[in-house]
Order: C-alpha cells, then sequence, then structure tokens
C-alpha cells in the first residue's frame, strides 16, 4: 500500500538535520525497496498560485506564504505493507525532527 | 454454561479471529453477528455444542462468504475466503487462537483518536452495542456511530494492522491499551456504573491473561483496590465505612500490586500501591502516611504533573499537619492546570479550614464551587462551605 509522507518543517527552527541525513535517509529507503518517488520544493518564496474562477479567467498570485509554524518542504511516496511501517519510515526521515514533523498521507486506490 | 455466558466468553475471540483473517473489521463485525444470531435459533433447540467457540467460527465464516457473494465489490477477496471454508472446520483441540490482543492493539493504534479508543475496546473486545457504548461515553448514539464509523474506516482504508508490537516497541504502544481500559473504568466511575468498572476490570483480566506485563498486572490492581470500595463511595474517603468494602477483592488487588512493583516501577503499580495502602488501613487515621507519601515521590518522579503533585501535597499534610501541605499546595498556585480544577481549591479550602483561617477557607471553597462541575460534587462542597461559615 503507498503512503505519502508530507515533510514539514519548523519555520521558525534552525534544523540540526545535515545534507549527509537526508541523502542517507534517501539511501536507506532505496536500499529497503520502498521508495516511489520523492522531492524536496525549492523555497516557499518561490512558490506561486493558480485559481481558475466559474468563468474560466484565471488568478495568478504570489505564495502561499507560511502562516503557520510549519511550511511543506517536500514528500515521499513509499510502499510499505501497513501504516506501521509508513510510520517507522516517517519517523526516520531527518523532517520529523527540530520541531518539524511528518504527516502520513495514506493514497487512495481507486478501481475503475 | 449457559448460552449467554458463553457469548461473552467467544464474542471478542471470535471477531479477533475474523478480523484477523479477513482484515476488515465491518465484515468481521457483521458475521459474528450473523453467527451468534444463529446460535440464538439453533442452540436452544439442539443445546450448545462441545466446542462453541469452533460451531461458532465455522458459522462465521460461511456468512461472511455468503455475504461476499452478495456483494461483488469485494469479489476479490471471496476467493481467498472460499479456500479457507472449504479447507476445513478449525484445528481440532478446545484452543482456537486467541487473537484478542491483536484486537487490542488496534482498537487502541496511536493514529486513533484517544478518546476514540475506549470505545472501539467496548464496541469491539467487550461486544457493546453502539448505543451501549454511547451511554457508556454520555455522547448521544448519533456521536458515538459517527466516531466508531471514523475510527472503522480509519482502520480499514490506512491500513492499520492486526497485529501485536514487537518487545521493543511494547514501551510506546501499550500505555494507550492500558489508557483505553482505564478511561472505560473512569467513565464507569464517573457515571456510577458499577457494570462498566466491572467490564474493564474484566476487559484488563483478559489482557492479563494475554500479556503479563508489570503495567497490565498494575492497572488491573488499581482497578481492583478502587472498585473495592465501590458500595461506600459516596463520601470522602476519610469518612467511608469501611465495613462497606469488599475485603476478597482488595486482598486479590493488594497482591496483584505487589507483584507489579517488584523489580522496578510503572505508574499504574505505583498508584495501586497507594490505593493498597489506603484499603488495607483498618480507619483513615492510621492509614501509612510516610508510606503514601514515599509512593507519591516516586509518581511524581514517573509522572511529573501537577495533579500528582497536589495529591503529594495531601498525603503530605496527612503526615506534616496542615501548614506543610499548605505551604506546598501555595508553591502550585501558578501551575496554570489547577487555576481552574477544582479539586485544588477544595484542597486548599480544607487545609485553610483545618488550620482554623476560616475566612480564608470560606473563600476557597467559594472558588471551588464555582469551578465544580456536577451537581453531587457540588452539593459536597456546598455542605463544607456552611460548616466553615458556622465556625466563623
Amino acid at each position: 500500500m503507498k503512503y505519502m509522507l508530507l515533510i514539514h518543517a519548523a519555520s521558525d527552527q534552525q534544523s540540526s538535520c545535515t545534507v549527509q541525513d537526508w541523502i542517507a535517509y534517501e539511501k536507506e529507503m532505496k536500499d529497503a525497496g520502498v521508495l516511489v518517488s520523492g522531492h524536496s520544493l525549492a523555497d516557499l518564496v518561490t512558490a506561486t498560485t493558480v485559481q481558475v474562477g466559474p468563468d474560466g479567467r484565471r488568478t495568478v498570485t504570489d505564495g502561499p506564504f507560511a502562516e503557520t509554524r510549519e511550511v511543506l518542504g517536500g514528500y515521499n511516496v513509499i510502499d510499505v505493507p501497513d501504516l506501521d511501517a509508513a510510520l517507522d519510515w516517517a519517523a526516520k526521515c531527518p523532517g520529523s525532527r527540530d520541531g518539524g514533523a511528518v504527516v502520513v498521507r495514506p493514497i487512495a486506490e481507486f478501481d475503475f | 454454561m449457559n448460552v449467554e455466558q458463553v457469548f461473552r466468553e467467544e464474542r471478542g475471540r471470535l471477531l479477533a479471529t475474523l478480523v484477523k483473517r479477513f482484515g476488515d473489521l465491518d465484515l468481521a463485525e457483521e458475521v459474528t453477528s450473523d453467527a451468534i444470531e444463529a446460535a440464538l435459533r439453533h442452540w436452544p433447540v439442539d443445546g450448545v455444542p462441545d466446542r462453541p467457540g469452533a460451531w461458532l467460527l465455522t458459522t462465521a465464516r460461511r456468512k461472511a462468504v455468503d455475504r461476499l457473494r452478495r456483494d461483488r465489490v469485494h469479489a476479490a477477496r471471496l476467493a481467498l475466503l472460499q479456500v479457507e471454508v472449504d479447507r476445513a472446520d478449525p484445528p481440532a483441540g478446545d484452543a482456537l487462537p486467541d487473537e484478542r490482543l491483536e484486537l487490542f492493539f488496534t482498537c487502541a493504534h496511536p493514529a486513533l483518536p484517544a478518546e476514540d479508543r475506549g470505545a472501539l475496546t467496548l464496541r469491539c473486545l467487550a461486544g457493546f452495542t453502539t448505543p451501549e457504548v454511547a451511554r457508556a461515553y454520555l455522547v448521544p448514539v448519533a456521536t458515538m456511530q459517527q466516531r466508531i464509523v471514523r475510527a472503522k474506516k480509519k482502520i480499514r482504508e490506512a491500513r492499520i494492522p492486526f497485529r501485536v508490537p514487537d518487545p521493543h516497541e511494547l514501551p510506546e504502544r501499550l500505555p494507550g491499551v492500558l489508557q483505553a481500559v482505564y478511561s472505560i473504568f473512569t467513565e464507569g466511575y464517573a457515571a456510577q456504573r458499577a457494570d462498566l468498572a466491572e467490564e474493564a476490570i474484566r476487559l484488563a483480566r483478559i489482557l492479563h491473561g494475554l500479556l503479563p506485563d508489570r503495567e497490565v498486572t498494575g492497572l488491573l490492581a488499581l482497578m481492583l483496590l478502587v472498585h473495592a470500595r465501590r458500595d461506600a463511595r459516596a463520601e470522602l474517603l476519610e469518612d467511608q465505612d469501611r465495613a462497606l468494602w469488599d475485603r476478597d477483592m482488595i486482598a486479590e488487588g493488594s497482591a496483584l500490586a505487589e507483584r507489579a512493583l517488584t523489580g522496578g516501577y510503572g505508574p499504574y503499580g505505583v498508584q495501586a500501591a497507594i490505593n493498597a495502602v489506603h484499603d488495607e488501613a483498618p480507619d483513615f487515621a492510621s492509614t501509612d502516611w510516610p508510606q503514601i507519601v514515599a509512593l507519591y515521590d516516586v509518581l511524581l518522579k514517573l509522572v511529573p504533573s501537577p495533579v500528582v503533585a497536589l495529591n503529594r501535597a495531601a498525603a503530605i499534610a496527612m503526615r506534616d499537619g496542615p501548614a506543610a501541605g499548605l505551604a506546598l499546595l501555595d508553591e502550585l498556585a501558578a501551575e496554570p492546570k489547577l487555576r481552574d480544577y477544582h479539586p485544588y481549591r477544595a484542597a486548599r479550602a480544607d487545609l485553610l479550614h483545618r488550620l482554623g483561617r476560616t475566612t480564608e477557607a470560606a473563600q476557597a471553597y467559594r472558588e471551588a464551587i464555582a469551578l465544580a462541575g456536577t451537581g453531587s460534587e457540588q452539593d459536597f462542597l456546598r455542605r463544607r462551605l456552611t460548616a466553615t461559615e458556622e465556625q466563623a
């Protein structure tokens, strides 16, 4: 079963995780054969929002910017047997430390 | 054994076995009900079978096949289940595998809301109906129904596993299970429902039989030692008629408490020991207060909460006099958790009263009354206030 790990970094805290920690984490997921995909996102100031209104006109705005303590910094999709396994991988993620949090969401499977 | 006792004993086990087979709590619950319904039709006529558990399991599996045949969404699961049903009847011998421990951990999984874990445990392991669970938690049936449906949906769709955690995971996972069972007990206590408290004790006994961990022993001991005083509990501990206490339950609880504290400490074991000291005292005055204070010292290290500190201060007041207790309570005055906590105000009022500071005591009682929620608590505090005002 696939789960997305949404990695929220604490915006107000200095992370003690090094680049090596993230590389090691990714390698561990690859070696275990659970990593489906994953990316880290560029800085939040580069974000742009698009909305299309009922009249079909699109609105493009700068942002959003962090209104909460945490910002989405990246994600991983993993394929593991159950939620407990997904929680173990989330706990290993460097992003779950230093005031950050990893939200675990099952990926919906539809039978078409 | 009568039919009702059989269901009581077998229902949780049957459900646990079926959840393990199907990985689907809803389906397992439906066919458990179907099987029990079938038993209610057949057993009064044919008699209770020699192996009622095996009979129920076989019937439930057949009912599951029937249900899945009707439900095409589940068609994929049908093939798998058909093999199981065809393969044979349950293993010979009387012992069906007991998978209730897995079910305990599923119902109390930390990914579920804390307030739903007790409810789900009552529903799945004690076999309560949703209206019964709603009554236990004093919420409308529709609300409880929504909560149970949501919890089951999360178990199914997020795939919360049906398993006993590995030994190294137990320290993280077991407290949730114990908390779920204890919450059933405390709800029963708050609602003055002895049947609910007894159900919690029954669940703790099952858990203890499956996982004789130190803290499981401690929790069972704690509940027995508190429940032993049920017939006298309308009064404060100091005013209770100790002849009403259940001596057999105290003896069992004390022995378990002692076992829970052999070679180490856990919060439930220490709380059980505190209650054992109270229960074993011939009267309130001769309670072993130094021992109670020592146990609260340990508990405060394990659970550094202001409420534990409050109880410790009350015990110190009994050991060293009201002035010593009051000094400790005033040190806790800044705790945000205690500011609106009426037992804190009431404890302070009591100590002021005992020190003869009646005007301040009356004021503290008034503060406590303003914060006290339920009718009986308020009535009690009002009586104390009146007594204090008469002395002023």
